[in-house]
């Protein structure tokens, strides 16, 4: 990224910018109406983490599968998951992508491929897997991005998918998104202080990779070639991203006061930010830039407002329908 | 219509399920199957023999020793188009995966409309010391879970029809097979049979009372009931089946008739399907009844290993037999003394268990 764009890497810079700004846009946007008391379920905002989903829908394909967290806004959005769905899921609506059943932790928009998230740490990774086992089944040539944080290293459930994946050369890739943190605990009270997550991950037989999660060229590069190399059939993928979370575990606003970590660790995390580096460096490459730029800033402004007013206007599902679709 | 005679034969329950196995892979010729063990020179007490050289080791495969992640496997892959059966040796080894089932399979087609078809086998053990870990009846927590469904067949028949209506059933379903079972003989249709999940069983009739059994439980009281038609008591034995959903018009209507209720559990005591079952029909069919429902059940005590502590542990027709007379106020030393015998030896069900499992 330090490097001068040229005209192509300008082109795809723009792409990954505007992914990025428009994530950034709609989590500030619910940051900013949470209090209004109408988003009433938990919601983990993913400002800070936009470069990392941005860089993975680069490569991938409209039909290939992707899971994730309960942190999985970006994911979402990223992979082309419907705005007006997903504030209407987050509103309780029926118009929400689970018809308000899931609420934030709970996304899905099937016709991207974007097959869900589930609420419980380490709890979809097996079922990218899954995933990725009827892929290879069928022959269809999709593969399979599991989303997860560093907390998910933790969990057995890992280590049992990523061992299968490798036995059966499934084509998954396991995107690893290291924020330092599960919910308020560090890294450092979980994890030993040497250890490197993706060089533990490689002694499982699995190719590795790591990057700069908030440099959001070289994670695209990264990126790039794990979904290659996967499409190819050489068996599964592990990337490790570092990345910061720069807002609260699970809520709206920043959370300096309860001092798990220092101001300074912050203001240190929110200076690495993906999209400041890149409209950085957008604007180096072409200053007259700035006018796309401000451009996309309307239409994302405006299709926000759409959502949440699509969102707001939206009845709520109907109370009788509460036992209805427990069983298929 | 001209009726046409079925085509039979006489087969085990283990071969049962492997004829179920079979006729639901030609069906579907994308289903998978798999399970610690299914491959290997036992094949699952021969449930899944030949099933890897017929259909293919792409969809019929044993698996890593990881439970948890496995079970996540098949909810992706039913997500992906792919209906899977999951077999473990053991419902007691399947503990480690309650996560994926009760928070993901559970729940998927309430919170996304997306159908999760799988069927989970669990085979529960019994006797030759299998112990605090190998043998328990937890049929009771999955029935506790909207989502799932949870069968649990106590013949050949309904074990064929049981299973292949389980793995064609859009939703995750639990199907509980007891070792007990795995050698008894019936005779099973050739064709795809299926039993409607959901459907209780009339394997007895009598206007006296209303036992409903399940699994191995429903051969000892088919033991009792047979015994006690001796003496001119005739009871209405219900095989349950199905445990989500219920057959509750079943069992009321026969409770409606006899006025007597006695559930037995192979489940611990406490929290016990049977409890729930006593509560619904004392609730709603109160008036109904001549006398305090009953349970038996398995004691609130973890199955000890050792071959003298099990004596007299286990459910069998000759308690079902002094339940049924002190609820009906029998005191006749004749059928009481004359009352089937626990097996001898009590921890195997019959000369064809030479252990270990």
């Amino acid at each position: 990224m330090r490097d001068a764009l040229n005209a192509e890497s300008t082109a795809l810079m723009l792409r990954l910018w505007k992914s990025m700004y428009r994530i950034r846009a709609v989590e500030e946007r619910i940051a900013e109406r949470y209090a209004e008391g109408k988003m009433r379920c938990p919601t983990h905002l993913s400002i800070g983490q936009e470069a990392v989903p941005s860089a993975l829908a680069e490569n991938v394909r409209g039909d290939d599968f992707a899971v994730s967290t309960h942190r999985g806004h970006a994911h979402y959005l990223a992979k082309g998951g419907c705005l007006n769905s997903m504030i209407s899921e987050l509103y309780g609506k029926a118009t929400g992508c689970c018809g308000g059943r899931g609420g934030s932790m709970h996304l899905a928009d099937t016709s991207v491929g974007f097959m869900g998230t589930t609420a419980i740490v380490g709890n979809s990774i097996p079922l990218g897997v899954g995933l990725a086992l009827s892929a290879q089944l069928k022959g269809t040539n999709q593969i399979c991005c599991v989303y997860l944080g560093d907390g998910a290293i933790e969990e057995g459930v890992f280590y049992e998918s990523v061992n299968f994946s490798v036995v059966r050369r499934l084509p998954v890739i396991f995107i690893c998104e290291n924020n330092r943190y599960s919910v308020y605990s560090p890294l450092a009270i979980r994890q030993p202080p040497e250890r490197e997550i993706f060089k533990m991950v490689a002694a499982m037989g699995i190719r590795v990779d790591s990057c700069d999660g908030n440099d959001v060229l070289a994670s695209c590069r990264v990126a790039a070639n794990a979904v290659h190399v996967v499409r190819g059939g050489e068996g599964p993928y592990f990337l490790e991203f570092s990345t910061y979370r720069w807002r609260e575990h699970c809520g709206p606003d920043f959370d300096n006061h309860l001092n798990y970590r220092s101001a300074e660790e912050v203001a240190a995390g929110m200076e690495t930010d993906p999209l400041a580096r890149a409209e950085l460096s957008l604007l180096r490459a072409d200053s007259e830039l700035q006018r796309v730029l401000a451009n996309h800033r309307d239409c994302v402004r405006h299709e926000i407002n759409r959502a949440f007013d699509f969102a707001e206007d939206s009845p709520f599902p109907d109370p009788l329908s509460v036992g209805v679709g427990i069983y298929a | 219509m001209h009726e046409i005679q079925e085509r039979t034969r006489e087969l085990t329950y283990g071969e049962a399920i492997n004829d179920a196995l079979s006729t639901a892979m030609a069906l579907d010729p994308l289903m998978i199957c798999y399970g610690l063990g299914i491959s290997d020179p036992k094949a699952i007490f021969g449930t899944t023999k030949n099933l890897a050289d017929t259909y293919g080791s792409h969809r019929v495969f044993d698996m890593p020793t990881s439970e948890n992640a496995m079970t996540g496997v098949s909810i992706g892959a039913a997500i992906g188009g792919i209906r899977s059966v999951v077999t473990h040796q053991r419902l007691d080894f399947f503990l480690l995966a309650m996560d994926q089932l009760v928070n993901s399979a559970a729940k998927w087609h309430y919170t996304y409309g997306v159908s999760v078809p799988i069927t989970i086998r669990l085979i529960i053990g019994r006797g030759w010391g299998q112990g605090p870990t190998h043998s328990q009846n937890l049929h009771s927590w999955f029935a506790h879970i909207p989502g799932l469904k949870v069968v649990m067949p106590s013949t050949p028949l309904d074990a064929k029809g049981l299973l292949l209506a389980s793995i064609f059933d859009p939703n995750p379903v639990i199907f509980l097979e007891h070792r007990w079972l795995h050698n008894s003989k019936g005779t099973v249709p050739v064709k795809d049979y299926r039993t409607a999940l959901g459907s209780a069983n009339v394997i007895n009739s009598g206007n006296d009372i209303t036992i409903v059994g399940m699994s191995y439980l429903t051969v000892e009281a088919r033991r009792a009931v047979d015994y006690l038609a001796s003496f001119n008591i005739l009871c209405d034995l219900i095989d349950l089946r199905s445990l989500k959903p219920i057959d509750w018009v079943l069992i009321q209507n026969s409770v409606k008739k006899t006025g007597r209720l006695l559930v037995l559990d192979s489940g611990f005591t406490t929290g016990s399907l049977a409890g729930e079952i006593i509560a619904k029909m004392s609730m709603e069919s109160f008036c109904y009844l001549k006398s305090a429902p009953a349970r038996l059940a398995m004691p609130d005590v973890p199955e000890p290993a050792s071959f003298g502590l099990t004596k007299g542990f286990y459910i069998g027709a000759g308690k079902i037999v002094s339940q049924v007379c002190k609820m009906l106020d029998i005191i006749d030393e004749d059928i009481l003394c004359g009352s089937p015998e626990e097996h001898v030896p009590h921890d195997v069900p019959g000369e064809w268990f030479k252990g270990p499992f």
